[in-house]
């Protein structure tokens, strides 16, 4: 490999050093409206009315839109991106005489200066009939309370939902006699686990602007990862035909998962639908905290059965998941509690069951790991909570039960392992950490005492029999290539990776490969980037495709050396006869397609896959425990990763040491709560507190690769599995430090101090 | 956000006083949180021409100017010899380089917020508030008061044969402190400023003699379980009422022990 | 009312509302990359030169201006992408949201102290948010940096 797994520079990096005007909210036309969002203070209301006669007379303001000017009884939608027909419930309306929580949106104001529209917001007058909320998911289910009780709201999917009963989602799985084997063991860890909504925080806010374009079209250009949903989503919302709707992204300042759910589309959409002419919309950090799709809070109860001498049995999980007021994401991110965590482990007997409840709080939404980090921090605290019952070394205790290469998961599908070096990251770490010497504390001569915790991690690659990767590639006259893709390169590099493998297929110059991004004109079909897909499914349509590309351009040439194709080869700059020494150059090839020509040098191929190959990783957190003041600091962190080839090392490196710090973020310090009537408090950077560089000491990141051969080059993910070690690795370095176990996510130096958990 | 209908450069104290008499103009500190402040502001008075950005070193004191900011303060030689580098650490935890290049020692202390890790350590230095009109007051006295329409001009800290100490607990390293302590040892003995209880900064001195020299761990414990009983403690969304009390047993002993004491 | 400033080297002069900021008025002129990523004077994007000192142009008001110098990423793109190389090499500048507030924030760091240690690396940079980083690509990046730019001045 000249090109795959070498550590290129990606190419938009030095645009993005040098401050170019690249992001949505720089590409805005000067003349475009300010939209911006009046938003319920009440967590479960109707309204009453809404009088916007003074707002509308403030000069330069526009229009002001409320539930007035959406029919009630429409259909609703989802705002969340995933293929249709989503599992996600269509619950949504554009502006909705029900608000739903604390935020939710009352009315659509758009002005010609942000000092107008502000001046408008605050001249709405609205009256609320205020109704008794649900602000507790523990209650929610069966609470005569109804989130969402319209007739209008619609299951698409059979996913166990009933608006009836604030129900978003149910279901039971089990192989083997759970109970009757956990009654057998000699040791049963029966515990539950916590997680709070905690937010992406991608550091661009949403935005989005609109323009009406030639053909009278809307044209959406938006910070989103899903431009083929986000077209589907925004006709459904403004009840337009999709043909009327083009979306398309430019450089996105982070995702994560937040921008897999339309938050803030439709808005300006409606605006310039309605007045045709172009608008905005730029969300505030502070709506990015209370009106965004942060992750789903979980309450994760565990059961796991182990024999003293520490083989599992048995595990049961039962997750309780709050998805907030409406259902994006609701219904799915759910599954990965327990089909990202059990699977890890090889047992006679699992049961997975779950619950998704509506509550009058904030929507949930996608964020890296999607369920997976909730349903392995209470998997892993419970092994971690075996090991030391059983005094057995946690990592020794994972080696003597983690799932191996070639194992079929009954937990994960059904499905076969078909690459895993999960054994070699354990060992890895255990070198890279110096466990041996560390494990479990050690007191340090400032006073503090330093300990150590471990966890394992897997995820997928992309969602099976449902997620499709697209790539097209065409011939450019001077030899060069443009690849086109729908998946969206938010950060990651994945514009890169993929004319990587495009370029290792062509044989070119990594240089020769333009790319394209995404635009539902243009594009092939992709279903975005979420699910970890990018790099294993539209990887694979990349170089299927590229492959498919060499095929023409050999055909193309063999044509102008008069020869047989048979008779060609295509060394990635000439056509060469096999026969004679006849050799036409690629940039020649190019130019003849150029004139009299029917063979197009331009290929596209769409791929799903059967497989989700899971990524595997061990993490070891080493922390520094002030016992008295309870302040703690991860001084290293280390990680093996087994993410199949790294396509592009110093990029599958960043990423895991990016997810890694998200990871120590919602453990250490990131909460969420709410006041009595459902404010959020966390509601700006000041409150809510994401990682600074001086909250972490060094992550040391280290590969341990497996070759997935279902995978292009053998690679499988990176993207999300690099979240999911800390929470454990950390609590478990806690109980280390302090004998202390915590359950409920963020630990914080006072519970440290104190010793006592979240009420 | 704020809104500002103009903004003044005052040429004298006096003009920038007479306009602040006016409860609808505000005198312009560091204008950090500008977007988190409502209202209307119809002066903002500008006090950048009255050459308050300087600190003056003599025998006897430190004289701050009210437009000086926490970076200059951060980084004065003579401030970090004077406090054994406790000013320093008051300062470095205080949100980025950027933040404390805008923020003034001037807003700080007339905000007089709970949270103010500047309050704290001032507190414990003896230091004193030199106002326009009501003339110069210690600080102690000063973070008790209203908040009024005078302007404050100078910080001063007078020179003492001094230890200082300063410590705090943060959630996230460059978050608001949960606690903040300084001590300082002087000739007429130690003193402790608790601030971020979440209740501003209030100054404990050594009336029993507890401390008398030498000064050992079991003084110092004792002092700190003193300081503990008789200052009040909140709850907030970052901590409660418990942990803090808990953390001024610890500060206190910590920043105690730490000045050294022995005279 | 009326201002005139020089922004990256350029004397203008502009009228602005007195409570325009800083950030939106070098926007305004064309600087896209200074960024607004919080309402609260958290995260650094916002990171400009007022006379050469880094500052939070969020928190200025564009008024406070009048008089002085103004420095955006846009002045200064030689050194941006000379110690630009050296993050992209590493594959850190990801998302590059963060990256000017950064970079500017580097810049004046370097200038005060050519060669930080890396507790004065992390102290002088805790304003500056990232959060796809994990920031420790952005400290290698820095630290090659430094040792290629102290090279330079041995051979010099």
């Amino acid at each position: 490999m000249k090109i795959v797994n070498q550590p290129l520079r990606k190419k938009d990096a030095m645009q993005l050093v040098t401050g170019k005007p690249v992001y949505t909210d720089d590409l805005a036309p000067k003349d475009c409206l300010i939209v911006k969002l009046l938003r319920s203070p009440y967590a479960n209301a109707i309204i009453e009315s809404i009088n916007t006669a003074v707002a509308a007379k403030v000069p330069d303001v526009e229009a002001i839109f409320t539930y007035e000017d959406v029919d009630q009884e429409g259909k609703r939608c989802t705002y969340a991106g995933q293929t249709y027909p989503e599992p996600s419930p269509y619950d949504r309306l554009l502006l909705d005489r029900h608000v739903r929580f604390v935020g939710d949106v009352v009315a659509i104001v758009a002005g010609r200066t942000e000092k107008a529209v502000d001046k408008a917001l605050s001249l709405i007058k609205v009256k609320y009939q205020v109704l008794d909320a649900v602000l507790d998911f523990h209650t929610a289910l069966d609470n005569p309370i109804l989130v969402h009780p319209e007739k209008t709201w619609e299951a698409l999917c059979p996913v166990g939902a009933d608006n009836k009963r604030n129900l978003c989602a149910s279901e039971v799985i089990s192989d083997g006699d759970v109970d009757g084997i956990l009654a057998d063991c000699d040791v049963v860890i029966d515990r539950t686990y916590r997680v709070k909504a905690v937010q992406q925080n991608m550091m661009e806010p949403f935005c989005t602007f609109c323009t009406i374009d030639t053909y009278g079209r809307l044209h959406v250009v938006s910070s989103t990862q899903i431009v083929f949903h986000a077209r589907r989503i925004i006709a459904n919302a403004l009840h337009i035909p999709k043909t009327q709707v083009r979306v398309t992204k430019p450089r996105i300042g982070g995702g994560f998962g937040a921008k897999q759910s339309c938050v803030s589309e439709m808005y300006p959409a409606f605006v310039t639908w309605k007045l045709k002419k172009p608008s905005k919309i730029v969300f505030s950090r502070h709506e990015c905290h209370i009106a965004a799709s942060p992750r789903h809070e979980m309450e994760v109860k565990v059961r796991l059965g182990a024999t003293k001498e520490g083989k599992i049995r048995a595990i049961d999980v039962y997750t309780l998941s709050n998805t907030g007021a409406y259902g994006e994401h609701g219904p799915t991110t759910v599954g990965l509690s327990g089909h990202k965590s059990i699977p890890l482990y090889r047992t006679e007997a699992f049961r997975f069951g779950f619950d998704v409840v509506y509550t009058n709080l904030q929507a949930a939404g996608a964020y890296r790991g999607y369920g997976a980090p909730q349903g392995i921090f209470a998997v892993e605290s419970a092994v971690n909570e075996l090991a030391a019952k059983l005094k057995i070394d946690p990592i020794t205790l994972r080696e003597m039960n983690i799932t191996h290469e070639g194992d079929i998961m009954p937990a994960y599908y059904g499905a076969p392992n078909t690459s895993c070096a999960l054994d070699k990251c354990l060992a890895q770490v255990r070198e890279m950490s110096g466990w041996n010497e560390k494990f479990p504390v050690r007191h340090m001569p400032n006073g503090k005492v330093r300990s150590m915790g471990v966890a394992i991690a897997m995820q997928g690659s992309s969602i099976p029999y449902c997620d499709v990767g697209g790539a097209t590639i065409k011939v450019n006259d001077d030899g060069s290539y443009t690849l086109l893709i729908g998946a969206a390169d938010m950060g990651t590099g994945c514009d890169t990776i993929l004319a990587q493998m495009a370029a290792e297929v062509l044989e070119c110059d990594f240089a020769q490969i333009q790319v394209f991004g995404a635009d539902t004109d243009a594009s092939p079909y992709d279903s975005g980037s979420y699910a970890s897909s990018t790099t294993y499914i539209t990887g694979n349509a990349v170089t299927a495709c590229a492959k498919k590309i060499r095929a023409k351009i050999c055909e193309l040439g063999a044509k102008k050396l008069e020869c047989a194709v048979e008779d060609v080869i295509f060394d990635g700059k000439f056509v060469r006869s096999t026969v004679n020494d006849k050799a036409i150059s690629l940039a020649d090839i190019a130019v003849a397609s150029q004139c009299f020509n029917n063979i197009a040098l331009q290929e596209t191929v769409e791929m799903g896959s059967l497989l989700s190959p899971p990524p595997f990783m061990a993490g070891v957190a080493e922390l520094e425990t002030d016992l008295l003041t309870g302040e703690t600091e991860v001084v290293n962190y280390y990680a093996s990763v087994d993410c199949g080839t790294p396509i592009n090392p110093h990029l599958a490196k960043v990423q895991t040491e990016g997810g890694i710090l998200q990871g120590i973020g919602m453990s250490l310090m990131e909460n969420v709560t709410y006041s009595p009537d459902g404010r959020v408090y966390e509601n700006s950077l000041m409150q809510y507190k994401i990682p600074t560089r001086q909250d972490i000491g060094h992550i040391h990141v280290d590969f341990a690769c497996s070759y997935e051969k279902s995978g292009p080059y053998g690679a499988k993910s990176v993207g999300e599995l690099v979240i999911n070690t800390p929470a454990p690795a950390i609590a478990d370095a806690v109980y280390q430090a302090t004998g202390k176990r915590f359950y409920t996510l963020p630990i914080t130096p006072e519970k440290i101090a104190l010793g006592e958990e979240d009420e | 956000m704020l809104t500002i209908r103009e903004i003044k450069k005052a040429a004298t104290l006096e003009e920038a006083w007479q306009l602040n008499q006016k409860r609808v103009n505000r005198v312009m500190g560091g204008m950090l949180w500008l977007r988190l402040s409502k209202g209307n502001v119809a002066t903002m008075i500008d006090l950048s021409a009255l050459g308050l950005d300087k600190i003056e070193e003599t025998e006897t004191e430190f004289r701050i100017g009210a437009m000086v900011t926490l970076h200059q303060l951060e980084l004065h030689a003579g401030i970090a010899a004077y406090t054994n580098g406790a000013m320093k650490e008051a300062l470095r935890h205080i949100v980025g380089v950027q933040f404390r290049n805008l923020a003034t020692v001037g807003g700080s202390v007339f905000g007089r917020f709970g949270f103010s890790d500047v309050l704290t350590i001032l507190m414990a230095l003896d230091a004193k508030v030199e106002l326009y009109k009501g003339g110069t007051i210690p600080i102690s006295e000063f973070a008790k008061m209203k908040y009024d329409r005078d302007i404050l001009v100078h910080v001063i800290v007078p020179k003492q044969k001094l230890t200082c100490r300063y410590e705090s607990v943060h959630i996230a390293k460059t978050d608001f402190p949960v606690l903040t302590c300084s001590a300082a040892l002087t000739e007429a003995g130690v003193q402790i400023a608790v601030g971020a209880r979440p209740a501003k900064a209030a100054l404990v001195k050594d009336e029993q003699q507890i401390l008398s020299l030498p000064i050992t761990e079991e003084k110092a414990k004792a002092f700190a379980e003193y300081a503990a009983e008789l200052l009040p403690t909140e709850s907030n969304n970052r901590g409660s009422a418990k942990y803090r009390t808990h953390l001024i047993k610890v500060l206190a002993a910590r920043t105690i022990l730490a000045l050294g004491g022995n005279a | 009312m009326e201002i005139t400033l020089t922004l990256n080297g350029r004397k203008i002069t502009r009228s602005v509302e007195a409570d325009m900021v800083l950030l939106d008025f070098v926007r305004n002129e064309g600087c896209y990359s200074v960024k607004r990523g919080c309402d609260t004077s958290n995260c650094g994007l916002c990171t400009v030169f007022l006379d050469d000192k880094p500052v939070l142009s969020c928190s200025v008001l564009a008024a406070r201006a009048d008089g002085r110098k103004v420095t955006t990423m846009e002045g200064l793109q030689k050194e941006a992408a000379e110690f630009g190389a050296f993050i992209a090499d590493q594959g850190a500048e990801q998302c590059g949201f963060c990256n000017p507030g950064m970079i500017m924030n580097a810049l004046a760091l370097f200038r005060e102290n050519p060669e930080p240690s890396e507790e004065e690396i992390k102290e002088y940079l805790a304003g500056n948010l990232c959060r796809c980083s994990g920031y420790e690509g952005q400290l290698r990046g820095i630290k090659n940096f430094i040792a290629w730019k102290k090279a330079q001045g041995k051979e010099a």
